[in-house]
């Protein structure tokens, strides 16, 4: 239980990150832990004490193992974050180099 | 020629660099093959292998490594890696050669397009092709605004 | 199972020097120090394969952080409207964490997991040869799942060439 706090109380990191800073690369880090938090809590609920890892061995029953469905899931949730954060990043070097700066708030010019 | 250039990091950085590459790039591509076997897969042989290309960049900067990795050649990469996954992909629609499922008994006509083997294959080039395309996108972008302002 | 607590403090460690360091290129280090304790996390987990994956992706996004945020130190200054901005984000947290406190009530205790899905899906016993359950997921029945991940990873990639070519940028806006 204190294990599940633990994961959430880093996320609400991530969140507050996201919501209250105005810097364009503050952001995305706060885009990554939240990342971190979410796919954590995804393996945390699929483990067991006492359980091997998802590499089967011979005369291996599947009910002795941790659960294999989450880490799979999670591993496509990897790729696609990183994916995301490689677009944010591109947006923010662009955005930098029009604007001159990474403050949010400073970028108010809609056309073009 | 390398030993020559004044680009880049300094000269202990470049022997590490030349003698590290190799091993770099032959676990990318252990960890893509053995990945039915052991841990790894194709998305992170894939991952590896572009950051030995990132490896060479940043120790002997951008000539030398798109020398060595031209940008037709890593677009053709791109290109015919995505193409022959989606191939494959789409042989399951025939229900050719390829087991669609861990309950079915695999009866495998073609033993070439086993699953195992060739969509890690094509996951490791298109991985590799393109965030080394990314990693040379981003560099680029800001020198040459840089150079024209 | 203290060991994955204490990881977890040091990645809160890390994720709070991260986010309060008024340096960017350290805020970006600790980022980097709180993605290989979730690598080490993994590895306690029993998930060698995220762990392997983690390790990587996150070299390849500090690399690449690193490049953005290099050179383009800047002060930076916070002012305006500092405390409606942290009263509402505060109190945005307290409501989610309340709801979520309530949630976890629901929720297996930490270590047994049910498997409901996995038992269904998953034969009861693993076939001949020695193999990774997790790649077997991955290339058989979740086999579209990876043509989607390469999908996404497309369309990053067309997404960052788009952006970052030299063609069609005007410089007039600036003034």
């Amino acid at each position: 239980m204190i294990t599940y706090i633990l994961c959430l109380v880093l996320f609400s990191i991530g969140l507050y990150c996201v919501l209250r800073k105005r810097n364009i690369i503050k952001i995305i880090i706060g885009i990554g832990i939240l990342e971190y938090a979410v796919n954590l809590f995804f393996i945390l609920v699929g483990y067991r004490t006492q359980a091997r890892s998802p590499i089967s061995a011979t005369d291996q029953l599947i009910g002795h193992m941790v659960d294999p469905l989450p880490q799979a899931v999670v591993l496509t949730s990897i790729v696609i974050g990183l994916s995301a954060t490689l677009v944010l990043i591109a947006m923010g070097i662009r955005i930098y180099e029009r604007y001159g700066t990474f403050d949010i708030t400073k970028i108010n010019k809609l056309k073009g | 020629m390398e030993r020559r250039s004044n680009r880049g990091m300094t000269f202990l950085v470049k022997t590490v660099t030349r003698l590290t590459l190799g091993f770099i790039l032959l676990y990318g591509i252990y960890i893509t093959f053995c990945g039915h076997v052991s841990p790894g897969g194709g998305f992170a042989g894939g991952v590896i292998v572009a950051l030995s290309f990132i490896h060479i960049m940043l120790a002997f900067g951008k000539e030398v490594a798109l020398k060595r990795l031209r940008a037709y050649v890593l677009r053709l990469s791109i290109s015919l890696g995505a193409l022959a996954f989606l191939y494959i992909i789409m042989l399951n629609f025939t229900g050719w050669c390829i087991p669609l499922n861990l309950f079915f008994s695999k009866t495998v006509p073609c033993s070439i397009f086993n699953n195992e083997t060739t969509i890690p294959f094509c996951e490791m080039i298109v991985v590799g092709g393109g965030l080394f395309a990314i990693f040379v996108a981003l560099v680029l972008v800001s020198k040459g605004d840089r150079d024209s302002e | 199972m203290i060991e994955i607590n204490l990881i977890l403090i040091f990645m809160i460690a890390a994720a709070i020097i991260a986010v309060h360091v008024k340096d960017l290129l350290s805020s970006v280090i600790a980022i980097g120090a709180a993605g290989i304790g979730l690598s080490i996390a993994f590895l306690l987990l029993k998930a060698p394969d995220l762990a392997i994956m983690q390790l990587v992706v996150e070299i390849l996004s500090l690399i690449i952080l690193v490049r953005g945020t290099i050179r383009k130190d800047i002060p930076f200054s916070t002012s305006g409207r500092w405390v409606f901005n942290t009263v509402s984000t505060l109190s945005f947290v307290i409501v989610f964490l309340t709801v979520a406190y309530f949630s976890l009530k629901n929720l297996p205790q930490f270590g047994n997991a049910m498997m409901k899905v996995s038992s269904a899906y998953l034969p009861k016993g693993v076939p001949e040869e020695a193999r990774n359950v997790i790649s077997d997921i991955t290339l058989n029945f979740r086999s579209y799942d990876t043509l989607g991940e390469a999908t996404v990873l497309f369309a990053a990639i067309i997404g960052v060439l788009a952006i970052a070519r030299g063609i069609g940028h005007k410089k007039d806006i600036k003034g």
